[in-house]
């Protein structure tokens, strides 16, 4: 069996999840992560996906695949039935985020999530100097058919998560490259492409 | 003369007949004496006998499930579309057993064999079999092909109930199971459709209380209806108005009350087709198999309590336009698996084809089967890993 490394995101996220935990992967794609998190962590989880070819690459790979559209809810789960729940790069994809980071945080008693930030400074000044909507590699759609219809920076996530009383237990962020580096830390908001939220509404 | 049949068919093939003199208890507390099964078997028993996957029919099927039976057959198999060398169902690595169920008309003990205690055909004293029956019924037949415990335990529809049967009565014996098109339970509009259609045989004067065998009738008017009644609620309104539109036989009204729209000559081609092949007690009672399962009735009506009992893993699907087990159906299985800690995977094919679907060529139905039947053969044993 071939052992591929996991994308930055998804490797930092890993040591946030704890072993012989239940996972719940939101939008699992092949389910490269969950595969991962079974083989190094024993954990046991569901993937929740929607697109056909990813759900048979999932059943390929072993996973526990559910066919389920984020945007119709997470009413099939119980209360604080999982451990934690992942959403990686898809927080921005569904209809209401605020309402599913709800949901979210009502199944686990942690959750973990990573999203592009719309306040990089590519991104800014992809939009000042262009005064078109920006484009790149992280953000490879035209503003027309993207299926990143919520976009939001790093502050506006923080700014959620304090007005639903949510604590951030951890965070990380990247440049494009998936690069943690020294300089990104100095200033998140603004050279931070990508980041990795562990967030709970738990409280200490 | 194998070379007549496709590549990929498992060619000519011979039913065999077991039988059973060891007396089966009934889930009605009745007792079958004595019985038969006839079955086919595709593929090749490894040496550790832990390849071996077991087909279970749904209402009108058998033990006929893949190839032919004489050169000159113009149809395969009823699930010649999965079993087959390169198919889901890859018969160059499982062993294939399918059999006709007890209660049926095909081969197997039913409603048109001999009663040993009365040397009279048993017609409607056959007695109502449960889902549970016919699983025990299976589990011999495993015994004496000498299969402790299945890769699979495949089915759609009915098929998919004896699956989740399976799961629970016997789950040291289970190591996959695949439910297709299937509910845990029938609706009250299921079991309504079911009703009709067990009606209009009883009320056909050919039928006479189910002894028509005595009578040297056959309830043809009765069987036609129910099955015109059963499929058309197969088919979903999409796939008939792609099929037949208004379509008119002879391309204009004839102001009469015979057959003039295609759909109808459709349905009486169906049904009559059915009429000739299908046993009526034998449809009696396997309606009433269906309106019976409930297996959670056994956990205070608690799904999750009833399938914590299984041990194997579960691949449920499930069809778009399939009206008569909903995709909702089938999600009831997976929510209660995925509360039990099961490891399952679900996924619901985008099709036109309404419940007759879990019979069709899908591409995206296949890929997936294909794909967990893959995982199948990697949990069996070091043998198939050379």
């Amino acid at each position: 069996m071939t052992d591929t490394p996991l994308r930055a995101d998804l490797a930092i996220l890993e040591q946030w999840v704890k072993p012989n935990s239940q996972v719940l992967d939101l939008g699992c794609g092949e389910g490269l992560l969950l595969q991962h998190l079974q083989r190094h962590k024993n954990v046991r989880g569901y993937g929740l996906e929607i697109h056909p070819d990813k759900i048979t690459r999932c059943i390929a790979n072993g996973i526990n695949v559910i066919e389920q559209d984020l945007d119709k809810g997470l009413s099939n789960f119980a209360d604080n039935s999982i451990d934690t729940v992942i959403m990686a790069q898809a927080l921005q994809a569904v209809e209401r985020p605020d309402l599913l980071l709800d949901e979210m945080l009502r199944i686990g008693d942690e959750a973990i999530v990573t999203f592009p930030n719309f306040g990089y400074w590519r991104t800014r000044f992809y939009l000042m100097f262009k005064g078109r909507m920006p484009m790149s590699e992280t953000l490879p759609y035209n503003w027309y058919d993207t299926p990143n219809i919520h976009m939001c920076t790093f502050r506006d996530f923080e700014v959620l998560c304090r007005e639903k009383g949510i604590r951030i237990l951890n965070k990380t962020v990247f440049d494009g490259q998936h690069q943690e580096h020294w300089t990104i830390r100095l200033w998140p908001a603004m050279l931070g492409e990508i980041a990795v939220y562990h967030i709970t509404r738990k409280h200490k | 003369m194998a070379d007549v049949f496709p590549a990929d068919s498992v060619g000519l093939v011979t039913p065999q007949t077991q039988h059973f003199s060891e007396p089966l208890v009934l889930r009605s507390g009745r007792v079958l004496p004595s019985y038969d099964l006839v079955y086919e078997t595709y593929g090749t028993l490894n040496a550790e006998r832990s390849n071996a996957i077991l087909i279970c029919h749904a209402l009108s099927g058998d033990h006929h499930a893949a190839g032919y039976h004489h050169a000159d057959d113009k149809k395969p198999g009823w699930w010649d579309s999965c079993i087959g060398p390169g198919k889901p169902i890859d018969t160059r690595h499982f062993f294939v057993v399918a059999l006709n169920n007890l209660g049926g008309c095909a081969g197997s003990t039913g409603p048109t064999s001999i009663n040993p205690e009365t040397g009279e055909v048993y017609g409607p004293d056959f007695p109502i079999l449960a889902v549970r029956d016919w699983v025990n019924s299976q589990a011999r037949l495993a015994d004496v092909l000498g299969i402790q415990q299945w890769a699979a335990v495949v089915g759609g529809s009915l098929g998919g109930m004896q699956v989740l049967r399976w799961s629970i009565q016997f789950p040291e014996r289970v190591r996959h199971a695949v439910v297709i098109a299937s509910a845990p339970k029938l609706s009250a509009q299921n079991i309504a459709f079911n009703e009709v259609a067990r009606q209009a045989i009883a009320k056909d004067p050919d039928f006479h209380d189910g002894h028509y065998q005595k009578f040297g009738t056959i309830p043809k008017a009765g069987l036609m209806q129910a099955r015109m009644l059963g499929h058309l609620t197969y088919l979903s309104d999409d796939a008939m108005r792609q099929k037949f539109g208004r379509e008119l036989r002879e391309g204009k009204l004839n102001y009469s009350f015979a057959p003039e729209f295609e759909v109808e000559s459709y349905l009486h081609y169906q049904g009559e087709k059915f009429s000739t092949r299908f046993d009526a007690n034998t449809y009696m009672l396997m309606t009433k198999a269906l309106d019976y399962f409930d297996p959670a009735a056994d956990f205070n009506n608690d799904l999750v309590a009833c399938l914590s009992q299984a041990q194997c893993r579960f691949l449920v699907v499930s069809f778009t336009t399939d009206w008569r087990f909903a995709p909702q159906r089938s999600e009831e299985i997976v929510n209660a698996l995925m509360h039990a800690d099961k490891d399952v995977s679900y996924a619901c094919i985008e099709s036109e084809n309404g419940h007759d679907a879990f019979l069709l060529p899908i591409p995206r139905y296949l890929d997936v089967f294909n794909a967990y039947m893959q995982r199948v053969r990697n949990d069996i044993a070091p043998a198939e890993a050379v």
